[in-house]
């Protein structure tokens, strides 16, 4: 009625190798997964692609697994299942965190971790607590694979270092023992909401000073982005109330916000020192560390 | 091109084109009005089915996606008796207005009662936040849920 899907060539794979195949030799395609995204897109005429190849069948990417020091997800996996995970839950609670403040239970039961990764919205909520993660991607292509560093998978708004013939097939996360971690997310309404800014941090106590510090945002910069300039500054401090106001300060170092439907450049800016402080008290008291302010 | 999948207990196999929607499909080829055209923007939840027994929006599902799975639609669920306690608690607590959004609340509702038979009100809130309703609000819909997860418990 208000939008009309244009025409393409449908393509259906079941085997990662086929869909491998396919793509190395096809032209002028997207691939679709949950197409929580990409049907809204073809709808708008973002995207007008020839070809449409549905990998949504490759059972081999949908996956949950634990291996003590590290867990991987499959691509495919849907973001309901990550976020019901007990492996999850235990081994990367930010991430489930992230994701119970993600879309709806409608687009959660079918969009995957995959898709809100290579769709590389500068808003994606899984990139944020995966970034302070320091997840591994693992990306295939006909000739092979190669990992790439999360913080180096996006290069800009719906751009990553994906090749035309390769598909991200597996998110690898390391276990970090003794952390706190927690995202906060800032959306125009309290759920079913795009962030205005969203803030994950990780951090590291040792005899209460700050053995190590991560943080990363959504929303206010071309991709998501590590927040540097307030990590270094807290690394080797001591935990307190001041330390961490000071350095939330900086935050505006390492962003970019711009002004759109969603919210002004400065309020962003604003919002990113207040939510990266208060992100950081929050993974403080997670390790039982209660910060007074 | 041809697609087969499980329309509300039985198969049916329909000719789509690659870029419509399961939501079109259901409406204008197979006659399932219960089943709402909205926003056609994953927005409101009108649209609502149950895929291999899950919520999703059929608005944003390409209908060659559907091949060889479950649909289910809320007429085949009223058709069991097994929406009657969410159909009750509906009408009893006045969670119904103009009715445009009911079918996809009940879907949802339905899904949310069949894997936890005892929510909270924030389990039913965080269920349903999905789901647009714009005459009553959602005051009188969490409390319909509510009531009828004691006949879903009981069960």
């Amino acid at each position: 009625m208000f939008y009309k899907i244009p025409h393409f060539n449908y393509y259906r794979v079941e085997t990662l190798d086929e869909a491998l195949e396919l793509i190395d030799k096809l032209d002028d395609f997207k691939v679709i997964a949950g197409g929580t995204d990409l049907v809204m897109d073809l709808r708008i005429g973002r995207y007008k692609p020839r070809n449409i190849v549905d990998i949504s069948n490759i059972r081999e990417l949908d996956y949950i697994v634990d291996e003590g020091d590290k867990i991987r997800i499959g691509a495919l996996t849907k973001l309901q299942e990550i976020l019901e995970s007990p492996i999850v839950k235990t081994k990367a609670p930010v991430l489930a965190e992230a994701i119970y403040q993600m879309a709806s239970w409608q687009i959660r039961n079918i969009a995957t971790i995959g898709g809100n990764l290579c769709n590389a919205s500068p808003a994606a909520d899984t990139a944020p607590p995966l970034m302070v993660l320091e997840a591994q991607l693992k990306l295939a292509s006909k000739t092979g694979t190669r990992t790439v560093p999360i913080t180096e998978f996006f290069l800009g708004p719906r751009k990553t270092v994906l090749k035309k013939n390769e598909l991200l097939t597996e998110i690898i996360i390391p276990y970090e023992k003794d952390v706190g971690t927690s995202m906060i997310k800032l959306g125009r309404r309290n759920s079913f909401t795009l962030s205005v800014v969203a803030v994950a941090a990780l951090v590291k106590v040792e005899d209460n000073k700050f053995k190590d510090v991560r943080v990363a945002l959504n929303s206010v910069a071309p991709t998501p982005v590590r927040a540097k300039s307030v990590e270094k500054s807290l690394i080797g401090k001591e935990v307190t109330l001041e330390n961490i106001e000071e350095a939330a300060k900086l935050v505006v170092n390492d962003i970019s916000p711009i002004s759109d439907v969603r919210a002004s450049a400065e309020y962003r800016k604003e919002m990113s020192i207040i939510l990266t402080r208060d992100s950081l008290i929050k993974s403080l008291e997670r390790i039982g560390l209660r910060i007074e302010g | 091109m041809k697609i087969s999948f499980k329309l509300n207990g039985k198969p049916v196999t329909v000719d789509v084109e690659p870029n419509e929607v399961l939501l079109d499909v259901l409406r204008f080829k197979l006659g399932v009005k219960s089943v709402k055209r909205g926003c056609e923007r994953a927005e409101c939840g009108a649209c609502t089915v149950l895929l291999d027994g899950k919520p999703v929006y059929s608005c944003t599902i390409l209908a060659p996606q559907v091949n060889g799975r479950e649909v289910i639609t809320v007429d085949y669920l009223a058709s069991t008796g097994e929406l009657e306690p969410l159909i009750k608690a509906f009408v009893e607590k006045g969670a119904i207005q103009c009715g445009f959004c009911t079918p996809g609340f009940l879907l949802t509702a339905y899904a949310l009662l069949k894997k936890n038979p005892n929510p909270t009100e924030e389990e039913v809130r965080k269920a349903i936040e999905g789901n647009l309703c714009r005459c009553t609000g959602y005051k009188k819909i969490v409390e319909a849920i509510l009531e009828a997860a004691k006949a879903f418990s009981r069960k």
